[in-house]
């Protein structure tokens, strides 16, 4: 699968209280939620975004509280994919869980904001248009592949029984 | 070769009892809040699972947003309420039956060493120091556990800290987590175990071990894991834990268990910590803040909120009045802690001071309700988390530090070590 879309870059350990705050958990609505998504650091985000766009962030992205609230915040606003240096362990687990697509890159520095990204998820190849420059990712191990390839955890567990 | 704690109860609960890179392992225990616990209720029913693994041994701890706040929280615990009648769910606890989750479940026994726990909040790595395997997991996760009652793992490598040295008369967990957190920094143990020995840790009591695995996942671990040993039992018989414990003896790390790092820490010279906006590795000795001054201080949360936490505040705050223009807010993680506080004559003492009481919810730690910060202020809470707007305004500053230094930081209206007021 090939995800085509602009780059939203961030800093490093994004956490979770940036993404969604707290006091906005209390709902499970996810365009609810997308339109509160990056609220406390970056109020003009959610204008900004547009549907099938790409996060793109340094280390520890997703640190911090467990909601899963966040990986859903970002899809409600129309993130399509997220890419970091690396990832907080339960924002990770949450977006396998949800099919929510999410790449580790390395070289995430060097994509600008703005950049037009092709990324081939399935080999983890993201093709910097603007630039030129073409960077690999980690791939998933062949468990969370799995997941991630069933759509999510819970379709997971009904192929399974 | 040897394995560490935290792989001796992944492979216990593994399908073959075989350890692999990943484990699809069998749960004794999972549980949610009131703010997780409805998104995986919804994820259940969308999925359309028609019934749960083991009603026993599924929980529902109400504490983020209750006493309710609003018409949203009311009907979230009510969404709840009505699932565990209908799924036969035990564990399902309102405000008025229970605490902070991760206080309230360790003192009931629900987290028991050797256990295999998940709980969808990210601070259930709290119940390692009892020596169970307690990891925060998602929504999802939860949902998936209810249905099936297993957890996907990936088997966590372990950092081995070493605490040695000989603490001063003020130093309790926090600082020596913070401590830590400051020294690794906030993605330090990201994916490992953060397995807290050494002698320090060996002569510490149970609660200050809470608070040290609590803040585990600030350091953006796993889970944090001390092994149990006497104190562990001690602490659950005092707490009429009902929980059936297993042969510590197997519930150690292997002399030769492989570690990625082993981190030795000296506390001789440690002073009392502050974490300063806006991470929790942000650390600094008290000492040298005193410059800043305070709206508010809260004391509570699953971090140091049990009956230690408060009679160390209590000495300090014993006689004295807290600064007339700094908020000083007291929420005792359980009800437990609550009464046998009042029974020890520490709520007098608070109300004398001009603190206020409040109840066994996690309220202001998350920036939910009971004591928001407003534009410009600074708050310093014995809670776990200061990023950017956490306890409020994103335009607010949270401090993080231990009962003795929030005590003596209410009494002088800004960050203080408690030796300016107890010699």
């Amino acid at each position: 699968m090939i995800i085509n879309g602009k780059a939203h870059k961030f800093g490093d350990n994004i956490n979770t209280d940036d993404i969604i705050a707290a006091t906005y958990l209390d709902s499970q609505d996810e365009l609810f939620l997308g339109s509160k998504c990056m609220e406390n650091i970056d109020s003009g985000f959610i204008n900004r975004v547009k549907p099938g766009d790409i996060m793109v962030a340094g280390a520890n992205f997703g640190c911090g509280s467990s909601r899963e609230h966040a990986p859903v915040s970002l899809r409600g606003c129309g993130i399509a994919l997220v890419i970091a240096k690396s990832f907080a362990r339960i924002f990770y687990r949450n977006s396998i869980n949800l099919g929510m697509p999410i790449l580790v890159c390395e070289k995430a520095d060097e994509i600008n904001a703005g950049d037009e990204l092709d990324v081939d998820l399935k080999n983890g190849v993201i093709k910097d248009i603007t630039s030129g420059k073409t960077f690999s990712c980690e791939k998933f191990p062949a468990f969370m592949e799995e997941i991630v390839e069933a759509k999510g955890l819970l379709n997971w567990i009904k192929h399974r029984r | 070769m040897g394995l560490t704690i935290i792989e001796k109860i992944l492979l216990a609960h593994a399908p073959e009892r075989k350890l692999a890179d990943f484990v699809y392992a069998s749960v004794d225990f999972c549980f949610g809040n009131d703010i997780t616990a409805p998104l995986a209720v919804k994820e259940f029913e969308k999925a359309g699972f028609n019934s749960v693994f083991d009603g026993n041994k599924i929980g529902f701890i109400c504490d983020h947003f209750v006493p309710a706040r609003d018409v949203k929280a009311a009907n979230n615990v009510k969404y709840l309420r009505e699932f565990s009648k209908k799924f036969k769910i035990k564990n399902f606890y309102d405000i008025n039956n229970c605490g902070v989750e991760h206080a309230f479940l360790i003192e009931g026994g629900f987290i028991r060493p050797g256990a295999l726990v998940v709980g969808a909040d990210s601070h259930t790595c709290t119940g390692g120091a009892v020596g169970a395997g307690s990891f925060g997991v998602g929504s999802t996760d939860l949902a998936a556990a209810m249905r099936t009652g297993k957890c996907w793992f990936k088997v966590p490598q372990t950092i081995k800290f070493v605490y040695k040295g000989k603490p001063s008369k003020w130093l309790n967990g926090k600082d020596l987590i913070l401590a830590t957190i400051g020294k690794i920094g906030v993605d330090g143990a990201l994916y490992k175990v953060m397995e807290f020995s050494g002698p320090v840790i060996e002569k510490l009591d149970m609660e200050s071990r809470l608070t040290m695995t609590n803040m585990a996942i600030e350091a953006g671990a796993k889970t944090g894991v001390i092994e149990p040993d006497e104190v562990t039992l001690k602490y659950l018989k005092m707490q009429n834990a009902k929980c059936k414990i297993k042969n510590l003896e197997d519930l150690k790390s292997d002399e030769d268990a492989k570690y990625s790092e082993i981190v030795e820490i000296d506390v001789t010279k440690m002073e009392p910590q502050v974490a300063c906006p806006h991470l929790p590795s942000n650390v600094k000795p008290a000492s040298a803040l005193k410059k800043v001054k305070l709206d508010q201080v809260v004391i509570g949360s699953c971090t140091n909120g049990r009956i230690n936490d408060l009679r160390v505040a209590a000495k300090i705050l014993k006689g004295k009045k807290v600064a007339y223009d700094t908020r000083v807010l007291i929420l005792p993680a359980t009800p437990k802690v609550y009464l046998k506080a009042e029974q020890e004559g520490l709520i007098e003492i608070f109300l004398k001071a001009g603190c206020i009481m409040g109840p066994a919810t996690c309220g202001p730690c998350l920036g939910g309700h009971m004591g928001i910060l407003a534009d410009g202020e600074s708050g310093l809470a014995t809670t776990n988390r200061n990023f950017i707007g956490r306890m409020g305004s994103p335009k607010s500053f949270v401090y993080l530090a231990g009962p003795a230094v929030a005590a003596a930081s209410a009494i002088k209206g800004r960050i203080a070590h408690p030796e300016e007021i107890i010699k």
